[in-house]
């Protein structure tokens, strides 16, 4: 019966990925691929101020133009009670204008007609009346006396404060710093990015006027969460949406929320009775979808004359721009920012975080960041680098004193997490041997006595990812918890339904891995489907780092459910009790006597064709899986650079990354993970950033102002792993997709910082242009 | 205006406004959709094909002025049925995350290896410059052009192999 059984290639496996044989023949099928009979297209036309009363719109010569079916405005909205909708943190949000722009780019009408270009020349024909009025761009401006009042037709609003949020311990960390030998402070911007995901958002809206049934094509992270917002916005039967996410080209956190351009094109289609395309260009995915970062940040250090820290307190000011749209936990108004005592063994913290209106873009996003926890790591491992350097200690001497340490897991945090497991030590240990820490520290030291700026910087970041456990984890009620359903058919082939979205990470050979590790059948026996709602479990989707720690575990879960139910049928099939059935790599064999053995295809035949009286037919099953705790990888990164003083050019010469991540299903696929989060990474320290005039105007609206790294500028990596097995989670993993986005922006910084340290400079806020670095020399040297 | 290029060898026609930009006229008249944009301001590179051999940026071409030209797109480089190596490159050393870059990356690759079969990582990595990926870092892109080259240096027997294994 049991063919020769071939190596599982299940986890560990660097298997090749299945879906790329589409995507390398240019078969791929985005949004922007998807043509439906009797299709329209849309345009929306956006606001060129950042606060301006809307007067009125005279739509009647874009409506004159031959092509153009409709146009829609927010009073056309509003008379479907669709002219405002919720934010995904419990805000509301315009959709279409109808009192007063707040934000440059903010959606003001938007045109339907046959074709994309009409509909485009539309645009110019719509005129609208604006009355300017006074622009708020940053949270001191929000909070000065007699700021404009941005969110006025909010009932009791008076101010443009959104909210005060605490954690930690106040009293005690007052104490700490009252005793404190020495105090070391960090005040730093983080300043405002785009993740920019390479395709921009878009959807085709399919309201079908004869059924009512609502099929939306959509660029999004989370198809099962935005249908049940749909279903509260628009008030339609949760049955009659179906949201499907084809390929996806990149998210990184930008493609989480629902945009007024979806609720629109629905409303379109709705009205008029045929499909509708809105495809965004890159200028509106600049200025009006999920930014990030954009905060404000003042830290503090308490410290023992020995250089022990006993305390930590940050107090920051969120600049949320015009909406309070950040994509989070309800119950934590900065993410997880909370987790900013990082690998340190800290006695005591306290954080203090304050968010205000201002007229720039709305939806705080984690570009690949789990809510908020880039800020946090970038705060504390600048802040431990300028402590080290104050008080005369190398900086990885100082963190080597104060890591939590391995037998101090799970650790308490001081802010109220709890860490599953670590090895800060050991990553550190390995990435300082592989940069070759000391020798370079003697390269620098001779350097500088020529003249030469080296600069080595470290980051020894603590992730905190997998949200998470329904007691304290939902976005607008729902628990963050997700499902997978496995059927494996007659044949011993299988299909997994997964409730998370790939964007580029590989879900669909990674989570056929873990089934092929748990029932022991081939990868390329495992059919991935994910991104349709109306097939698929329900869940909350894929950002911060979560596929893995919950949708992998579900996944794991169903395949243990099926295993338990295939070995009553191979102990049917050998004739003997279910206690004397083993399994390994897809056989079961009889205790004691190996050669007698049925394979995970054997059982699966019988399990429809010769199953026991009692048992149902089948092999099928469905789990929802609630994390008893989030996951918290971990790393060091260490960069080295050397700096140009006469011009503030710096270039990266080596960085080694570190990570431990627990147990790796799919090495290529973590490596790759890795590599895209130290580019990205790269791109926030050295250049990516999206500001604003005192009018509110956007510098950063297009790819020759929001500069991205390329292949010509991007440093190598060189990377190493240490394995720590998340100790709950059912396979040991942790989730990768955002470390070294969260860990390396320090690092590059830190690095630069070192070099510049025995100039007198002490910060310089990302990105780090070459202008900006010669500046602070210049200062530095002025003293 | 009435205008014949040649695609993926064939020619094809098409009656387009001379505003259509070429990327339009692949993607919506032409129906290949390997080709993608990605900015509107020749920045990216997503919407590369090859132009009498040559990369451009189709974003930033009207489709008429590739009238009696030769394009070539990603649904191109098969030949045969067979994979181009380059596109099994891609695949065996994960040169591709998302997918979206992919198409033009490739393009402007084997342009690159058909002036230079063994390009250094320099040489990559100047010649892939005008072309954004978000998602890979591109340690394996550049490993996958110069894998691609070794390949096709290697013949066609060689890189028949490199489509599978796993």
């Amino acid at each position: 019966m049991a063919a020769e059984t071939e190596e599982i290639r299940g986890i560990g496996h660097s298997v090749r990925r299945v879906e790329d044989d589409r995507f390398i023949r240019g078969a791929g099928n985005y949004i922007d691929d998807i043509h439906l009979p009797g299709m329209l297209y849309m345009a929306i036309l956006r606001s060129p101020y950042a606060h301006a009363k809307l007067n009125g719109i005279d739509a009647s010569a874009a409506q004159a133009l031959e092509g153009v079916i409709a146009v829609v405005t927010g009073e056309l909205m509003a008379q479907h009670n669709l002219a405002w909708m919720p934010t995904l943190s419990g805000d509301t949000e315009a959709v279409l204008v109808t009192d007063k722009v707040r934000f440059q780019g903010q959606e003001v009408a938007a045109v339907i007609a046959t074709d994309p270009y009409i509909a485009k020349d539309a645009l110019e024909l719509i005129d609208v009346d604006y009355e300017p009025l006074g622009v708020v761009v940053s949270p001191d401006q929000a909070k000065a006396a007699g700021a404009p009042l941005i969110r006025d037709e909010k009932e009791g609003q008076t101010d443009n404060h959104i909210y005060h949020w605490e954690s930690g311990d106040k009293e005690s960390t007052d104490t700490a710093f009252a005793q404190a030998d020495r105090v070391v402070s960090l005040d730093t911007f983080y300043p405002r990015s785009h993740p920019s995901p390479l395709e921009t958002c878009g959807c085709v809206a399919d309201v079908n006027p004869a059924t009512g049934q609502a099929t939306i094509y959509m660029t999004s992270q989370a198809p099962q969460l935005i249908r049940t917002v749909f279903a509260l916005v628009a008030g339609l039967p949760e049955e009659k949406i179906r949201i499907v996410s084809p390929d996806i080209g990149g998210g990184f956190g930008n493609k989480v929320p629902v945009y007024p351009g979806y609720v629109i094109a629905t409303a379109a289609s709705l009205l008029l009775g045929h499909p509708v395309k809105w495809i965004e260009d890159r200028t509106e995915n600049l200025i009006s979808t999920g930014f990030a970062r954009d905060y404000h940040m003042h830290g503090e250090m308490a410290l023992k004359a020995d250089g022990t820290m006993t305390g930590l307190r940050v107090s920051l000011d969120a600049d949320e721009g015009a909406f309070f749209a950040d994509a989070q936990p309800s119950k934590f108004k900065v993410g997880l920012f909370h987790i900013v005592s990082g690998s340190y063994d800290m006695p005591t913290a306290h954080v203090s975080a304050d968010g205000y209106y201002t007229n720039k873009a709305p939806g705080g996003v984690a570009y690949r960041c789990s809510f908020r926890v880039t800020e946090a790591s970038y705060m504390i491992e600048r802040l431990v680098q300028n402590a080290a350097y104050e008080i005369g200690i190398d900086p990885a001497e100082f963190r080597t004193k104060n890591f939590i340490e391995r037998d101090q897991f799970p650790y308490k945090s001081a802010t109220g997490f709890e860490y599953d497991s670590g090895d800060y030590q050991g990553a550190m240990d390995l990435a300082l041997e592989k940069v070759g820490y000391d020798q370079l520290r003697k390269e620098q030291a001779e350097a500088r006595k020529e003249g030469h700026l080296i600069g080595i910087g470290l980051a020894s970041f603590t992730e905190v990812v997998g949200a998470g456990p329904h007691k304290d984890y939902d976005i607008l009620g729902i628990k963050m918890n997700d499902g997978a359903e496995l059927r494996v058919h007659p044949t011993g082939k299988a299909i997994l339904k997964i409730s998370s979205q790939t964007q580029g990470q590989g879900h669909e050979t990674t989570f056929a891995q873990i089934v092929a590790e748990e029932l022991g059948i081939q990868p390329e026996d495992i059919k991935v489907m994910h991104g349709d709602s109306d097939d698929t479990p329900y869940g909350l989707g894929t950002y911060a780092s979560r596929s893995t720690p919950t949708v992998g575990a579900a996944t794991a879960m169903v395949s243990r459910k099926l295993r338990d139910k295939a070995r009553k049928l191979a102990a049917h099939l050998l004739e003997v009790s279910e206690d004397d059935v083993e399994f390994e790599a897809g056989r079961f064999t009889v205790k004691g006597a190996p050669d007698k053995a049925v394979t995970i295809q054997d059982v699966a035949f019988a399990a429809y064709t010769n199953f026991p009286d009692g048992m149902e037919a089948g092999l099928e099953g469905v789990t929802y899986y609630d994390p008893p705790n989030l996951t918290f990888p971990f790393g060091t990164y260490a960069v080295v650079v050397e700096v140009d003083a006469d011009t503030g050019v710096w270039k990266v010469d080596r960085v080694v990354a570190v990570d431990d991540c627990g147990v790796r299903i799919n090495p290529m696929i973590v490596a790759g993970q890795i590599h895209g989060g130290l580019c990205e990474g790269f791109g926030i320290a050295a250049m990516e950033q999206i500001t604003f005039d005192e009018e509110g105007n956007c510098i950063g609206a297009n790819f020759l102002d929001y500069l991205l790294p390329t292949a010509w500028e991007t440093p190598r990596f060189e990377l190493g792993e240490t394995v720590t097995p998340s100790p709950h989670h059912p396979i040991g993993a942790k989730g990768v997709g955002e470390s070294a986005t969260v860990g390396s922006p320090a690092a590059y910084v830190n690095a630069v910082i070192d070099a510049l340290w025995p100039l007198g400079v002490r910060n310089i806020d990302m990105p780090l242009t070459s202008g900006k670095v010669w500046e602070a020399i210049q200062a530095a040297k002025a003293g | 205006m009435q205008i014949t290029v040649k695609v993926n060898g064939a020619d094809r026609s098409a009656d387009v406004e001379p505003r259509m930009l070429l990327a339009h006229l692949i993607r919506e008249e032409f129906g290949l959709t390997g080709t993608h944009v990605g900015c509107d301001t020749t920045s990216c590179g997503a919407c590369t094909v090859l132009l009498d051999g040559r990369p451009i940026k189709s974003c930033t071409m009207f489709g008429v002025q590739a009238d009696g030209r030769e394009v070539t797109t990603v649904e191109g480089l098969l030949q045969d049925g067979q994979l181009h190596p380059i596109q099994a490159a891609f695949k065996q050393e994960h040169g591709l995350q998302c997918g979206f870059c992919t198409p033009g990356m490739m393009l402007t690759g084997s342009a690159l290896l058909a002036e230079n079969p063994s390009p250094s990582e320099d040489e990559v990595r100047w010649a892939i410059s005008g072309n954004i990926c978000r998602c890979t870092g591109y340690m394996n892109i550049v490993k996958a052009i110069q894998a691609a080259g070794r390949d096709m240096a290697a013949g066609p027997a060689e890189t028949a192999d490199a489509t599978v294994a796993s």
